[in-house]
């Protein structure tokens, strides 16, 4: 189990995020982002297009990083990283490229730039910081808010469902692909680490509960984004090659009886509060679908 | 503005033009403790030094230190710069965390 093997007290003690940064209390993106900084240490390069993340970096005269990053506009995350990854290599510099993007700048605005990246097997680590909505320009919703939930947009719910990235990702045939969350860091680390040795596009899929967007008390970020997984509503799973492989705790609950009700996970979020029965249903709905496509590539895989 | 960013070198190249660059640092939005209304205070006891709270404080500001009363490994915060999230408390596995309100004397808290 990827949690046995990583010591949490042998993670390095280094400042990866500078206390006093702007971002709100509880944020998830920091706290990700410290993780990133863990696993890859000072040979990580972040490319960070607009979103919470790039407010948190670009409050000149300082930044609240602590890697080197580098602000570009929305739609070109990837292919900036692109450029970047070249100049270092030709340049003989030791480091590993990655774009740190939000929902929006990932499924929506930089999908293209992500495909192109991905098609032309860029030597880059894809992160998208997945928090469901457009937080930093007040709580829009993109292609990744799920089925009924309020956004600033969507008051009576979000009638859409929440884009299938990670698999049009791994539909590019890229060698890595995996799905990640704020609430189990030696997962995340571990598959960063991973991500780090292979060579080619590497895309990473970080759920990143919100406190601000999706109403919930700060304190609450690492619970919900843990019942969020224990719900089944996010799943951890890798595709190295194309081979899907669930990880813990998401490989034991495959048996929908295993997992806690959905309704555990939406009644602490403010954005749920009005959600109707039948859009729950939907809701549940999709969840399901997920996990029934997990089954049926396990399956064609003889996995299952 | 305060003084230390009026007196910071501005980074330019070669031809004397200024780049937009800016260094990672404490306080690019200035002392965050001054956000709280509730701050985190540890009970040294109960602490199983599992560093837990260390791993998800999404502001960086606790350090793990020698302080415990075995010489064990506990949190320290750096309360000039904790929003008061609230994260650690709720991370804790056995409770050796509160959240107690600002408006309480500094005295009771040590
Ligand atoms: C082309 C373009 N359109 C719109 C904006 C305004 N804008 C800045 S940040 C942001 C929201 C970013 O949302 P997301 O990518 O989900 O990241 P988050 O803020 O949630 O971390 C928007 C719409 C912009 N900077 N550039
Ligand atoms: S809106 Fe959400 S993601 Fe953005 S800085 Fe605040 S807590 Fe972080
Ligand atoms: S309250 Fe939040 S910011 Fe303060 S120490 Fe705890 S987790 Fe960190
Ligand atoms: S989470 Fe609790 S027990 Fe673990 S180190 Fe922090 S205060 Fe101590």
């Amino acid at each position: 189990m990827i949690e046995m093997a990583l010591n949490i007290k042998s993670l390095p003690k280094k400042k990866y995020v500078m206390p006093g940064h702007a971002a709100c209390p509880g944020c998830p993106e920091t706290i990700g982002f410290r993780h990133l900084g863990m696993a890859l240490g000072d040979k990580a390069v972040t490319v960070i297009p607009a979103g919470c993340s790039a407010v948190i970096q670009g409050l000149w005269p300082k930044q609240g990083w602590g890697l080197p990053a580098l602000n570009i506009v929305f739609a070109a995350g990837a292919a900036t990283a692109s450029g970047l990854a070249r100049a270092l290599e030709r340049r003989g510099v030791d480091a590993h490229v990655v774009v740190w993007a939000g929902d929006g700048g990932t499924a929506d605005i930089g999908l293209q730039s992500l495909s192109g990246a991905a098609e032309r097997g860029e030597n880059i680590i894809y992160v998208c910081v997945d928090n469901e909505a457009y937080m930093n320009t007040g709580i829009q919703r993109s292609s990744l808010t799920p089925h009924g939930a309020w956004t600033t947009t969507t008051h009576r719910g979000n009638p859409g469902t929440k884009k299938p990235i990670p698999q049009i990702v791994a539909a590019h045939r890229v060698p890595y692909v995996a799905t990640a969350s704020i609430g189990y860091p030696w997962d995340f680390i571990a598959k960063l680490r991973k991500a780090a040795k292979i060579r080619g596009f590497k895309y990473i899929h970080l759920h990143a509960p919100c406190p601000v967007g999706w109403r919930f008390d700060a304190g609450l970020t690492g619970k919900i984004a843990k019942l969020a997984v224990e719900t089944g509503a996010w799943i951890l799973y890798e595709y190295e090659n194309g081979k899907l492989k669930l990880n813990p705790p998401s490989n034991r609950l495959l048996d929908p009886s295993k997992r806690k009700p959905i309704e555990e996970y939406i009644k602490l979020q403010g954005r749920f509060r009005n959600i109707s029965p039948e859009s729950l249903e939907v809701l549940k709905r999709d969840i399901d679908r997920n996990w029934e496509e997990i089954r049926t590539a396990l399956r064609a895989q003889g996995d299952l | 503005m305060s003084s230390s960013t009026t007196e910071r070198k501005l980074v330019v190249d070669r031809r004397g033009h200024f780049l937009p660059l800016s260094p990672s640092e404490v306080g690019s939005a200035g002392k965050t403790g001054s956000w709280r209304t509730e701050r985190p205070v540890l009970s040294p006891e109960k602490c199983t030094s599992c560093y837990l709270c260390w791993l998800y404080c999404p502001d960086d500001v606790i350090t793990m230190e020698p302080r415990g009363p075995e010489g064990n490994e506990i949190p320290v915060i750096d309360y000039e710069y904790c929003k008061g999230c609230g994260i650690c408390v709720d991370v804790c596995p056995v409770n050796a965390l509160s959240m107690i309100s600002e408006e309480e004397p500094i005295e009771i808290q040590r």
